[in-house]
């Protein structure tokens, strides 16, 4: 068998939003679906240039050596769309269990396959980014209709795995009230979901769309203000109404 | 012998009473706390009255650099009678001159440095004054410049050598304070004549004449010390007999010093613990209220915020905004395993909340595994609430300094009362890299500053003959770096000596010499350019090479990469051993820092351009911190890299300042403080890293507050070792500031 070898994008040793604690987050690359308000649309390409290529060895050989950090954090596996490349993933998060290290996947579950889906035997927490509930919605925001999302969704309920539900609230794109309550009614019945982090929509990466050349899709779409997350925040924040949650 | 007094009835243990031994007092009686800080009470009316009063006097300062400041009569101990600030409501009391934030004159330091800095604010010096410390007193200042080589002067004025203190006081003595609430001046006055009839039993030698002067001076001190007391009603000769008085007795101890000496840094030591045994006993037997306690506290920590000492501009260009480095150092565990930390801990960081941020005193944080977990968690909070506090790692300083050290300055850990240091600033070592590519000329002036040797002429740099020129210029720059240093603590034992301060040690005291360095970083990322990449030398019509280009790409120190990380290893442990090699003055140990203070941004000013890319000018990274923006794996491979410094190599002191938004730090409040923790418990395992100041706060707070000062008066953040109010730095430095802090990642 030809050794696996990840495509890695880039390292943040001190990674505190994705998943509890402090998290060494690795970056894969590739992504096949194109959000119009994608913030790395670097990590897009398979085949694009890479800082790291690592063993799934040598990836947590360079994970260990922030040991003492991540403990009561561990490591979070992101991109891109980390499923491209599952069986780097797998094994990864194989060896980081053997090393009791905790293991974080951020998805949006848009490929589901018996590959992808056996990543899942090694991960203890899925951040699952769901576009949009509705299924055209979902193709104008990004390249799939959402469907499979959902399916990894009835899988991690299967399995058990503990689930963050991720969306990102953009203005006049994906913040309309009754969306976003059809998404936190709909989420509420999965036992499996602990959590669900609205992220608003910034600009911050629109200076990487210029350095690519690429046209920005959102131009003119001004940030999520403060206020208004506060508001969905707070709408929101029992609606889970889950006894011990990982707040 | 026996010590034997009332006021010591209820307190346990029994060595402390047949010897000064502070340390044994606190173990036999002390008690930890592994609560949380619910127990904690806002300032007293009183306390806020004299603290308003203050707050309108800072406006002042502010706006005219020194508020009120003495011409004529020099500081010693008892120059001043009794000042107050609002006498009814000052529950602890001794202000330095006889009114608050007066600054008063040492010209035993050297008496141009008072002229100069008098005339900087619109004063002028008394000219009796200046006719005494010109014709018939002779200065630590001019003692020196009559004693230094031309090698030394070229050395300090190319600025290879910076900060060196031959024109102020040396500082970084802490007296052991807590001695005169224990024992009282009697018993202490006692035990230094009975060590001084010890000195005549050999044979009379330089070393005793001096010890057996400088006791005499020890005695005299403390005599004037109990007369300052008195002026404020107050009987030091007998141990404190309850909370109120301890309190009082260890600040009047610290006050006498600093009416002594201006010292660069004046440290006060580890007195929460100490007091909390008091406290504790007045709060158990119903006198004392935890109202009450926390005034105590308050109030002392309000003098020890209004500490001056007049200052030239040159200073503060190194260490600006007014520091004093009264550090005083929280927590940590005892060699028993029980913590150290007690409620009395926790009251001192309160006060950053009942008073408002600022820079002093100095609180640091001794950290250690087995903390507590409340007590962790609360100085997470603080730490992101007000960014005033610094971390020092006490699982790794305990196992050399025990548990009853406390930190001088910023980062140099010395046991209480039995250390001192002979304060040694620092050699810049990445101008000495330049030097060695320059055959010892200075790269800005062009002047032959080192003796000459044979320059690098090839168009591309050899990394191994770099490295050989490099480690003779290195050698030179030891040999003559340490030598100034035996010249200025010669001269500042004659001339300044801290008769005071050294009261409050043991006789037989140990004594370290500390030297540090600057530039670390550079001097790593410039070798591992050259070894890695293609650096073409750029040499102007005088020869020198006054720029790099540079071909291929190396990995920066800070990115927790061994080829690079070793390299910064090497040359600390090198220059080390050079520096080791060289007699000390009065048998010092020789140890050294990683730490620049403010003067990273002098020190870039100062030095031309490095082969790792960095343009001639442009400031330093601070202490051992990596070169900022090169870090492409974040912050925790960058604490990573430096925890590789070798402790033993730099015993003084490895700085690294971290800057952090909120919300990088985490999405709500309580995983803040978690992850906070997590960071902290990560870079001070026992082989880990020795500091770090944490500030959490945005960058557009820093823009804003840049704008408009008057809107943040207490703003306050750490730079390398101390705190400062982020409105008394220089532009430069408030830009240096906001360039390092980390946003949120993409």
């Amino acid at each position: 068998m030809a050794e696996i070898v990840g495509r890695i994008h880039s390292l943040e040793s001190f990674g505190t939003v994705d998943g509890p604690g402090i998290r060494f987050v690795t970056f894969l690359q590739g992504c096949p679906l194109r959000c119009l308000y994608c913030h790395n649309p670097d990590t897009w390409n398979p085949k694009g240039k890479v800082a790291y290529e690592y063993t799934p060895q040598q990836l947590l050989d360079e994970v260990l050596r922030y040991r003492n950090f991540i403990v009561r954090g561990g490591v979070t596996l992101t991109g891109g769309e980390p499923l491209m490349q599952p069986a780097f993933c797998r094994e990864f998060f194989r060896l980081c269990r053997e090393e009791g290290l905790h293991t974080t996947i951020d998805t949006a579950g848009s490929i589901v396959n018996e590959q992808t889906l056996s990543v899942l035997d090694y991960t203890d927490l899925v951040l699952l980014d769901i576009k949009a509930l509705d299924a055209e919605k979902c193709k104008h925001v990004c390249a799939a209709d959402g469907r499979n999302t959902l399916r990894f969704l009835d899988e991690l309920q299967a399995r058990s795995i503990p689930t963050w539900i991720r969306h990102v609230v953009v203005p006049g794109l994906t913040d309309d009230e009754a969306g976003l309550d059809r998404l936190v009614s709909y989420v509420k019945s999965y036992t499996v979901v602990e959590k669900i982090e609205w992220l608003p929509y910034h600009t911050m990466g629109t200076f990487k769309y210029k350095e690519l050349g690429i046209d920005y899709p959102l131009e003119g779409v001004l940030p999520l203000s403060a206020d208004r997350i506060k508001t969905i925040k707070e709408k929101y924040k029992d609606a889970l109404n889950r006894e011990s949650s990982a707040e | 012998m026996r010590f034997n007094n009332e006021s010591w009835a209820g307190f346990k243990g029994d060595v402390w009473k047949k010897e000064i031994n502070v340390r044994d007092f606190i173990q036999n009686n002390y008690t930890p706390y592994l609560g949380d800080d619910s127990f904690l009470t806002p300032s007293s009316e009183k306390t806020r009255k004299v603290w308003n009063k203050l707050t309108e006097m800072f406006k002042e300062e502010r706006e005219r650099g020194v508020y009120d400041a003495e011409t004529k009569t020099p500081q010693t101990i008892t120059t001043y009678g009794a000042g107050y600030i609002d006498k009814e409501n000052e529950v602890i009391v001794g202000l330095q001159t006889d009114a608050p934030l007066k600054r008063g004159i040492f010209p035993k330091g050297g008496i141009r440095m008072v002229e100069n800095s008098l005339e900087a604010y619109g004063y002028k010096l008394d000219p009796m004054t200046k006719e005494i410390f010109t014709k018939y007193r002779k200065t630590h200042n001019e003692g020196v410049f009559s004693a230094y080589t031309d090698e030394m002067m070229a050395a300090r004025r190319s600025a290879i050598i910076t900060g060196l203190p031959d024109a102020y006081g040396r500082g970084r003595i802490i007296g052991d304070y807590r001695r005169v609430a224990l024992y009282g001046t009697t018993i202490l006055i006692e035990e230094k004549k009975n060590f001084q009839k010890r000195l005549d039993i050999q044979e009379i030698t330089d070393d005793i004449i001096q010890a057996r002067e400088e006791i005499t001076e020890q005695i005299k001190a403390l005599k004037d010390f109990e007369k300052m007391c008195a002026s404020y009603g107050f009987d030091v000769s007998r141990p404190a007999e309850n909370a109120r008085e301890a309190v009082q007795f260890v600040y009047l101890a610290y006050l006498a010093a600093v009416k002594d000496q201006d010292g660069a840094a004046m440290s006060i030591g580890r007195t929460a613990t100490f007091l909390d045994i008091y406290i504790e006993k007045d709060i158990k037997e119903g006198r004392l209220t935890e109202d009450e306690a926390q005034e105590l506290i308050d109030q002392m920590i309000i003098k020890l915020r209004i500490v001056r000492f007049l200052r030239t501009p040159e200073y503060n260009d190194l260490f600006s905004g007014d520091p004093v480095w009264v550090t005083e150092s929280l927590g940590g565990m005892g060699l028993d395993g029980r913590t150290l930390v007690t409620k009395t801990c926790f009251r001192y960081l309160h006060t950053l909340y009942n008073l408002g941020p600022a820079p002093e005193p100095n609180l640091t944080v001794l950290w250690a595994d087995k903390l507590p977990e409340n007590w962790k968690r609360f100085c997470a909070k603080v730490s992101i609430d007000t960014s005033a506090i610094q971390y020092e790692n006490d699982d790794l300083m305990r196992v050399d300094y025990g548990d009853d050290y406390g930190i001088a300055c910023c980062v140099s850990p010395m046991k209480i009362g039995k250390q001192m240091q002979y304060f040694g600033a620092r050699a810049n070592l990445a101008k000495c890299l330049l030097y060695a590519i320059n055959g010892g000329r200075d790269e800005c002036s062009g002047v032959q500053v080192a003796p000459q040797y044979e320059p690098i002429t090839s168009e591309y740099l050899d990394y191994e003959e770099v490295m050989q020129k490099y480690e003779q210029m290195m050698r030179w720059l030891a040999k003559v770096y340490v030598n100034a240093l035996k010249i200025i603590h010669y001269m500042h034992d004659k001339y300044a000596y801290e008769a005071f301060e050294m009261a409050l040690h043991d006789g037989n005291v140990q004594r370290i010499r500390a030297t540090g360095i600057a530039g670390l970083s550079i001097v790593a990322d410039s070798l591992a350019a050259i070894r890695d990449c293609k650096v073409k030398v750029i040499r102007d019509e005088r020869g020198l090479a006054v720029d790099f280009e540079r071909e291929g790409d190396y990995v920066p120190f800070g990115n927790n990469d061994d080829r690079t990380d070793q390299i910064a290893v090497d040359i600390t442990e090198k220059f080390m051993e050079y520096l080791r090699q060289h007699e000390t003055y009065r048998h010092a140990v020789p140890t050294q820092s990683i730490l620049t203070i403010t003067s990273n941004v002098v020190y870039g000013k100062k030095t031309g351009s490095t082969p790792d890319g960095r343009p001639g000018g442009a400031p330093f990274a601070p202490g051992a911190n990596p070169m900022n923006g090169r870090d492409k794996k974040g912050a925790v491979a960058a604490l990573a890299s430096v925890a590789k410094l070798p402790f033993q190599h730099a015993h003084d002191g490895i700085s690294y300042t971290f800057a952090v938004s909120p919300a990088t730090l985490g999405k709500e409040s309580t995983v803040q403080v978690d992850n906070l923790v997590s960071l902290l418990n990560g870079y001070f395992v026992p082989t880990g890293g020795q500091h770090l100041n944490v500030n959490v706060f945005d960058k557009e707070l820093l823009i804003d507050a840049m704008e408009h000062p008057e809107k943040y008066p207490q703003l306050t953040i750490r730079v390398s070792g101390y705190a400062v109010n982020f409105v008394k730095l220089t532009r430069e430095q408030q830009l240096d500031v906001i360039s390092r802090t980390i946003n949120q990642a993409l």
